[in-house]
């Protein structure tokens, strides 16, 4: 493979300029994510306590999990698998690696140090490509132990004013891979299409439920701005307390303004941690510390190297599934539409069923319109891709119309029965041009003054008249007219008579 | 009281043939205990109840005809830095205040499993950071052989506690030489085996990359037997060998026919004293009128063993000892922060050199400082391991002293912290090479106190080891009987 | 390369150690530590560019266990160890300062 693009050059994509009302600058918004993913295992990182979410406080601890003195970690097996799965998948190269210790005091971390990779992470130098063609280049992705949980207690419950604390240790030890993504991300959808691709990648293969709802993802932003054109990085800020990929979002935008705002007016960026307020719709900076942190890392004592060999490797790389991007570009060639219309039916595990339904002569783009509007629904999954494209046939026949089409299309994945079967006990059909002519007739007749406005009004007055005349035949024809059909028979009509 | 048999390896015979109870054996050890006990304070908690348990136990299973195990009947003190369910652990420090483990350390179960009896959890340097157990929260321990006099350290405890009689095994741990030095001072065998050989699980960490668990005793089998009892893959240890144990007690005969051993030169001249020296001679004579060849062997890395030591250790010790902070078990002292909480109780809970050891670590690990300390010292290391490594293509066995001196006074180095830990020089090397080393008595100094001769080998050769050690025991002068 | 250690580098790893020092203490830890540092100044001083370090002396890599969920430990056995518990849960005082 050629080389990623490891500097921090613009990727060609999207860039969201904030263009500044006071001096007409255009800045632009450099992003790099850093995601935490629970990998999906039995047991946690170094014991063999249940890694599950939800049980009651305490009661999935051991003394290697709580840190008492004397006890020893294990490595799992299933989190290198996973985490290999997970790198080779961000296209990572996997490397011997150590293990590490992070030293700092916090009541959440047992050994009041983390165990995690520094200088020899298990995955390096990846990418992974967005639905909109961008590739953002994974740095590293290295294995982690988590941290317990505090609730704070007392005081307004957040942490700031809380009397004290209460620590539960189920969650301190569940395995994490941290996902260090490069800066190239420039719009905040640009960011929310990474993490939701993240999440398919890690979904297809079993290494997370990735819940950003449960906290088996979790996503913080670094974000900083400079003017377009400019080629060094600006200060950046670290965004936390991210739970959707809404508050991604409107974080990033409203980060980006911030520093816009700081900058213009002559101040610098502080470097710091910032807390995004979901209520508020803004970041607050962190506590600030007397001092930087300083980790004093070195290699965990307890623990051994880990070099995955060259079979486990590839056992990994055979067992890969087809990834979403590969599955885009497969559909997108078989409809004939680009990888980014292609993404929905595959976010929705419909790719198969689209792709079998084109092949057996429906309609590319008539089968992903209703994947992307009418599918979205517990069973989509099963529908016989035969029935798909023999439905997809009715519409364009003209024999049912789109109103008709989704309701038949509704029955189909509840029943699984034939559309015409189903058209047929539901009498639909549409109306054919001749008998439509006749009803227009009709109304045109009992409507002069309408059909006149209709002929020589403005824009404006023809597109409510318009409105008014299909309404009119809908009402005729109980609903059974094809609303696009009846607007054609109105505007050769107008036509003819001028 | 006389039926009852002085060494481990008899006791267990003599229970198992049922010529002798387990009780009896646990009673007249108690009994010593209760002579000497206030004199010579080797334990934090004797466990003379939980030990009587245990001994009918013993006592039953031979009662219908079940075999308890190797260590059948043999009262065994423990560390107490040695996790043992439900009875404090302490690590003799104020900031375990107490605190009672929900599990036994690997080496615990085995005795157990072996038929040994538990019965004392016995007194060290806090947290094992010491070479005279003067650094305990619990007041020193006395050498059984000069009560004015240390025992050494840090298992200074388990070591006055063979040599008083108080039980014929103990259990040490051994991160710079706290095996081996007290063993030395006490007139008594210790042995720190291959780094790996014995698992860590449920040692307290001092050093993680150095600690190792091994046993005292008053003969070279008695250890043997311990050591095989105790020794072998643990799966809950991470850093623990995957070979199984080689035999120990059935090779211990053997000799040292030509055997090839090295007297490190760097450890046989300057900073040793003249009594020690000797005695180291003596041993390498008698070595060699049991048919091994003796020779010189330069290893210079050991001249920087000690500076490294004292980098690596107090740095992994920095990390390991951060989790006493109050939140989980021990000691707390309140506060109206979390932080301001962790600092009262680390303060009041740890005492000096615990201290001094930490800051040190943390300094050596610290940004900017890294790569000049800590760095530098596991670059050493590497140094260390190959100047091994091209002794051991000459020699099979390495001799040296164990401790410079014979037991010092109280307060003798206290005013010094440097001046305590230049007692590690001999010892330090085999910690960070992670090689197997023992200390065997051989005879008196020139002031009557027991002398330790040290025998080094390369990593997983203890039975070489214990065969040279055999030989070295038996030809070692008695001490006089009546300690002072 | 290292310079002599002040009292303020001591002050420091104190403070980052979670060790509160009275100024008596301060000065004597300060010189002690000081000497122990110097005569540690004959490894820092070593020229050591092409020696790899030594992490561990036992040549062990790729110790795994299965992903088997094992016993855990009783709750009321170590909440009954804890210094301050509420709600089956450990009890701190205020947690000012984030997450690092």
């Amino acid at each position: 493979m050629t080389a990623v693009n490891l500097t921090h050059e613009p990727i060609e994509g999207e860039h969201f300029h904030v263009t500044s009302a006071t001096t007409g600058d255009v800045w632009e918004i450099v992003v790099g994510l850093e995601v935490h993913c629970e990998l999906a295992t039995a047991t946690k990182l170094f014991c063999s306590c249940p890694n599950h979410f939800g049980s009651e406080p305490n009661t999935n601890v051991c003394p290697v999990c709580l840190g008492l003195p004397g006890s020893l970690p294990v490595l799992n097996h299933q989190v290198v698998e996973l985490a290999m799965r997970l790198g080779r998948a961000l296209r990572c190269s996997v490397e011997p690696s150590v293990f590490a210790r992070k030293n700092y005091f916090y009541p959440d971390m047992p050994k009041d140090y983390q165990v995690s990779q520094f200088d020899r992470p298990i995955n390096v130098d990846g990418w992974l490509d967005l639905p909109d063609g961008t590739r953002v280049g994974v740095e590293r992705a290295h294995i982690e132990e988590d941290t317990g949980k505090n609730t704070h207690a007392g005081g307004s419950g957040r942490i700031h004013g809380a009397d004290y604390s209460l620590v539960d240790y189920n969650r301190a030890g569940v395995p994490l891979v941290e996902i260090v993504g490069r800066p190239h991300i420039r719009h905040p959808d640009q960011a929310k299409a990474y993490v939701d691709e993240l999440r398919a990648i890690l979904l297809a293969t079993g290494a997370s439920d990735a819940k950003m709802e449960e906290g088996s993802l979790r996503v913080d932003a670094n974000v900083s701005v400079r003017r377009v054109g400019d080629t060094a990085l600006g200060t950046r800020c670290e965004v936390k307390n991210l739970n959707s990929l809404r508050s991604l979002g409107r974080a990033i935008e409203y980060e980006a303004r911030r520093q816009v705002d700081l900058l213009e007016t002559g101040e610098r960026v502080k470097q710091e941690t910032r807390h995004w307020d979901e209520g508020a719709g803004r970041t607050r900076p962190g506590r600030s510390k007397e001092e930087a942190e300083d980790y004093r890392y070195f290699q965990e004592p307890d623990l051994v190297p880990l070099v995955p060999g060259p079979e486990w490797i590839a056992a990994v790389d055979a067992a890969m599934p087809e990834l979403p991007a590969a599955r885009r570009a497969r559909l997108a060639e078989t409809a004939g539409v680009t990888p980014a219309e292609a993404a929905i039916a595959v976010s929705r595990d419909l790719d198969g069923l689209a792709a079998a339904a084109i092949g057996a002569g429906g309609d590319p783009g008539r089968i992903l319109t209703h994947v992307e509007h009418n599918l979205a629904v517990d069973g989509a999954g099963n529908l016989d891709p035969i029935h798909l494209a023999a439905l997809v046939g009715l519409e364009l026949d003209g024999k049912l119309t789109a109103t008709q089409a989704k309701s038949v299309l509704a029955e189909m994945v509840a029943t699984g029965e034939h559309p015409e079967a189903i058209a047929e006990a539901m009498g639909f059909e549409a109306m054919d041009t001749s008998a439509l002519e006749g009803v227009l007739d009709g109304i045109v007749a009992g409507c002069p003054d309408e059909w006149v406005g209709y002929c020589e009004g403005d824009d404006k007055r023809r597109a409510k008249l318009q409105g008014f005349f299909v309404g009119k035949v809908m009402k005729a024809t109980k609903g059974q007219a094809d609303g696009k059909v009846v607007t054609a028979l109105l505007e050769q009509r107008r036509v003819g008579a001028i | 009281m006389t039926s009852v048999p002085a060494t481990a390896v008899a006791i267990a015979a003599a229970v198992r043939a049922g010529e002798v109870s387990a009780r009896e054996v646990l009673d007249a050890h108690l009994a010593v205990i209760d002579e000497r006990e206030t004199d010579v304070h080797a334990f934090n908690l004797v466990l003379a109840d939980e030990a009587r348990v245990a001994a009918t136990e013993v006592d039953r299973r031979v009662s219908v005809g079940e075999d308890p195990g190797p260590l059948a009947g043999v009262p065994v003190a423990l560390k107490d830095n040695l996790c043992t369910r439900g009875i404090p652990t302490t690590c003799s420090s104020r900031i375990l205040d107490g605190w009672r483990p929900p599990y036994d350390a690997t080496v615990v179960s085995r005795v157990v499993a072996a038929g040994g009896i538990v019965m004392g959890k016995t007194n060290l340097d806090e947290f094992a950071m010491g070479s005279s157990t003067e650094n305990s929260a619990f007041g020193p321990t006395r050498n059984p052989r000069d009560l004015d006099r240390v025992p050494g350290g840090s298992s200074g405890g388990s070591a006055a506690a063979v040599a008083a009689g108080f039980a014929p095994l103990s259990l040490g741990s051994d991160t710079g030489g706290s095996i081996r030095q007290p063993a030395a001072l006490c007139g008594v065998v210790g042995v720190k085996p291959t780094y790996g050989l014995v698992s860590r699980y449920g040692l307290m960490a001092f050093a993680s990359s150095l600690d190792q668990i091994g046993p005292f005793s008053t003969t070279v089998a008695d250890s043997a037997l311990l050591l095989e009892a105790i020794g072998g893959h643990d799966p809950r240890d991470s850093t623990s060998i995957a070979e199984p144990l080689a035999a120990l007690t059935s090779v211990l005969d053997r000799g040292v026919a030509g055997l090839r051993v090295g007297l490190v030169s760097e450890l046989m001249g300057e900073g040793i004293a003249p009594d020690v020296l000797a005695r180291v001679h003596e041993a390498a004579a008698a070595l060699v009128a049991a048919g091994a060849e003796i020779g010189e062997v330069s290893v210079p890395a050991t001249s920087y063993g000690l500076s490294a030591y004292y980098l690596i250790a107090p740095a992994e010790a920095s990390s390991n000892l951060a989790r006493y902070d109050g939140v989980r078990f021990g000691l707390r002292v309140d506060a109206a922060t979390t932080a301001e909480m962790n600092e009262a109780t680390r303060t009041a809970g740890f005492g000096d050199e615990v201290k001094r050891r930490i800051m040190l670590g943390t300094y050596a690990l610290s940004a900017g400082y890294y790569d000049a300390y800590y760095g530098q010292a596991l670059k050493v290391r590497t140094l260390i391991v190959r100047d091994f490594a091209a002794a051991y293509e000459r020699f099979d066995l390495l001799l040296a002293p164990t401790s410079p001196t014979t037991a010092f006074r109280f307060g003798a180095k206290t005013a010094d912290p440097l001046s305590m830990y230049l007692n590690d020089v001999c010892t330090i090397p085999s910690n960070l090479a992670g090689h197997p080393a023992m200390s065997v008595p051989f005879g008196p100094g020139a002031d009557g106190l027991p002398v330790g001769v040290q025998l080094l080998a390369p990593a997983l050769g203890e039975a070489t080891m214990f065969r040279a050690a055999a030989v070295v025991e038996a030809a070692a002068p008695a001490l006089t009987e009546v300690a002072r | 390369m290292s310079e002599r250690l002040t009292r303020d580098g001591v002050a420091h790893v104190a403070r980052l150690a979670r060790l509160s020092l009275t100024e008596a203490e301060l000065d004597t830890y300060t010189e002690q530590l000081g000497a122990v540092l110097d005569f540690a100044a004959d490894v820092a001083a070593l020229d050591l560019a092409d020696v790899a370090p030594t992490s561990h002396p036992i040549e062990l890599a790729n110790v795994l266990r299965p992903d088997v969920v094992g016993p855990c430990l009783d709750r009321a056995e170590v909440l009954a160890e804890a210094p301050s518990v509420e709600d089956d849960r450990f009890r701190v005082p205020a947690i000012l300062g984030e997450e690092p």
